[in-house]
């Protein structure tokens, strides 16, 4: 393996910027990674090795002529397929947009590349984002870098397996219920869900428009708060986008890397630390909290009796935003059309499209929608859902009245068996039982590695109030400053 | 008892446009009533007074200044189309033939 994919984005800026090596050699090494370990890991959908290598000329050229760079100018990014890439394949995982090369970038995309950091590709996830493990992406699983046995996490389980197999030192993916988190969990990487709203959501290919929430993914806090800085803040083409600037996540991250908390009070979630995790999760989240503690942090209890209401609120919400997103793939404007042979009328050929064109999980989703949605169900599913939702804010409120943060670990489980739970959708739903909460609320949260259970990587989540991402960042860093970042084995 | 039916899975997958075959019929009825059985724990909490949440971001009514701005070419909107025909989207005939007629 080449040196240059073990470095961080921070130390390949700075090899960069100086002049020690160019980006093009970044590039080419990161390209060569993928091509000699992707056939296992199968983090990427589509590699786009010209435009990685033409992006990375033009920083070498802007450097040789004196140009100020950015702080990641010159570092590879790997993109979740969920954000459209002009002229760039963006299949979200789907049969039904196989070979769509959208004409237009998404903002996080065009801000990536203002950025001068250089696209590697697209990275697998689950169909439409809605899964836990890959294993619902029609183009195949990706496997963990850990154990390619078991699931790198959903749904965006690409970006951040293309971390942990080092074919990657930045990543981006969409958090809707935990796709950023729990894929970071149990990849032992860092995966950050920003404030909704604090990152745009303009060519993000929606899921559940009032949830999904784009963000960075990296093997370092410092890392991914340079990310976020470089794709957060307001976008006037995204209605929902905060027009306020990005907290200082950068500046936030270097006071916690000193490894002080003295006056910062967390809060362990009570319903999280019961019965609902792994023993083996358990306990590393406990000493990683003790380890918070010792660099000062007070650590206390605080219930939040609404969070166990926070799964089945969210598989009312999510699936009814979708079954309304969704109804825009008709085989109309792009992707796929099946049965168009002259005779069948246009609602056929519709249908005839959808059914080939989209996945079994998709499917159940578009419908538990449409049921929630229906007139007679709506009071007692939606309408319900929506209150419930109202309840979450308010136990997030109260706690934040009390505490700076709340913590729990960021997954029940470490990463399971590839295959053990797409027999009964509802087991893979618990993956996200501890993420879902934060985005019923709308604030940040991050999952940062902590340690191992049975050799297999714990996530420790960390919840802030909204548009306190800055908080959010120093405390994660400070614990990776306590615990370490943990080195996967080598493929 | 059974949350749904066999028959009214059938009835969503006509409303979702979903041309599913009689095998996915029977998979889909046992898994959307799993689904649908746990998700009824919503009902569970006493919400009668409380206000319902669409959203976390206060903001309405967000408007832009009426003003051009550069769009796609209408060569790059109809890129991804499966048919088009006369910088048109071209679609399966929407009418019966002898209402068209």
């Amino acid at each position: 393996m080449s040196d240059l994919t073990k470095l961080s984005a921070v130390e390949i800026a700075g090899l960069v910027a100086s002049g020690e090596t160019s980006a093009v050699e970044v590039t080419q090494a990161h390209l060569d990674r993928i091509g000699a370990v992707d056939d296992r890991v199968h983090a990427f959908l589509h590699v786009d090795t010209e435009g990685a290598l033409a992006a990375a000329r033009a920083v070498d050229e802007r450097r040789a002529a004196g140009d100020e760079l950015g702080p990641l100018a010159g570092v590879p990014v790997a993109v979740k397929d969920v954000l459209t890439t002009k002229g760039v394949p963006t299949t979200v995982g789907s049969k039904i947009l196989e070979g769509w090369r959208p004409p237009y970038d998404s903002t996080i995309v065009e801000r990536l590349r203002a950025a001068g950091t250089v696209m590697l590709g697209k990275t697998n996830m689950d169909e439409f984002a809605m899964g836990s493990s890959t294993e619902y992406s029609a183009y195949g699983p990706t496997r963990n870098p850990w154990d390619t046995d078991r699931i790198p996490g959903g749904s965006g389980g690409g970006s951040a397996a293309a971390l942990a197999a080092y074919e990657a030192p930045l990543s981006i993916g969409s958090d809707t219920g935990g796709s950023i988190r729990q894929p970071g969990a149990v990849t032992g990487t860092v995966g950050a869900k920003p404030t909704y709203g604090g990152t745009s959501r303009y060519g993000l290919v929606a899921f559940s428009s009032s949830l999904d929430t784009p963000g960075p993914c990296a093997r370092t806090v410092l890392d991914a708060a340079l990310l976020h800085e470089v794709i957060g803040g307001h976008d006037p083409r995204d209605s929902t986008s905060i027009p306020a600037p990005v907290p200082d996540v950068v500046a936030a991250a270097r006071l916690g890397a000193t490894g002080d908390l003295t006056g910062v009070k967390l809060g362990m979630v009570t319903e999280f630390i019961g019965e609902g995790a792994e023993p083996g999760v358990m306990a590393a989240f406990r000493d990683a909290a003790e380890a918070l503690a010792k660099l000062g942090a007070e650590i206390v209890e605080v219930s939040c009796p609404h969070f166990k209401y926070a799964l089945p609120a969210y598989y009312l919400i999510a699936p009814s935003e979708c079954s309304s997103n969704l109804a825009r793939f008709d085989g109309v404007r792009f992707g796929l059309r099946v049965g168009d042979d002259g005779n069948r009328s246009l609602e056929e050929v519709m249908s005839l499209t959808r059914e080939a064109g989209f996945g079994p999980e998709v499917k159940r989703r578009i419908m538990i929608g449409t049921y929630a949605l229906s007139s007679g169900y709506y009071d007692a599913y939606y309408g319900q859902a929506q209150k419930v939702r109202t309840l979450i804010t308010r136990d997030f409120t109260s706690a934040f009245e009390q505490v700076d943060a709340l913590i729990s670990p960021t997954t029940p489980f470490v990463a399971f068996p590839l295959g053990s739970r797409t027999a009964d959708p509802y087991q893979m739903y618990l993956a996200d039982l501890f993420t879902i909460p934060t985005n019923l609320y709308g604030g940040p949260a991050i999952s940062v590695p902590c340690g191992l259970s049975d050799g297999l990587p714990v996530g420790f989540q960390i919840m802030a109030p909204t548009m306190a991402d800055d908080r959010m960042y120093r405390i994660a860093a400070a614990l990776e400053s306590a615990v370490g970042t943990l080195t996967p084995p080598t493929i | 008892m059974a949350a749904i039916s066999r028959e009214e899975v059938a009835h969503l997958a006509r409303l979702s446009r979903l041309a599913v075959t009689e095998e996915e019929l029977d998979t889909f009825a046992g898994q959307l009533d799993v689904i649908l059985q746990s998700v009824a724990q919503v009902g569970e909490v006493a919400a009668a007074d409380i206000p319902p949440t669409s959203h976390s971001v206060p903001l309405t009514n967000v408007l832009r200044e009426d003003v051009v701005r550069p769009g796609l070419t209408p060569q790059e909107a109809l890129s991804g189309a499966p048919d088009a025909e006369e910088q048109r989207f071209r679609v399966p005939r929407i009418l019966d033939e002898d209402v068209a007629s």
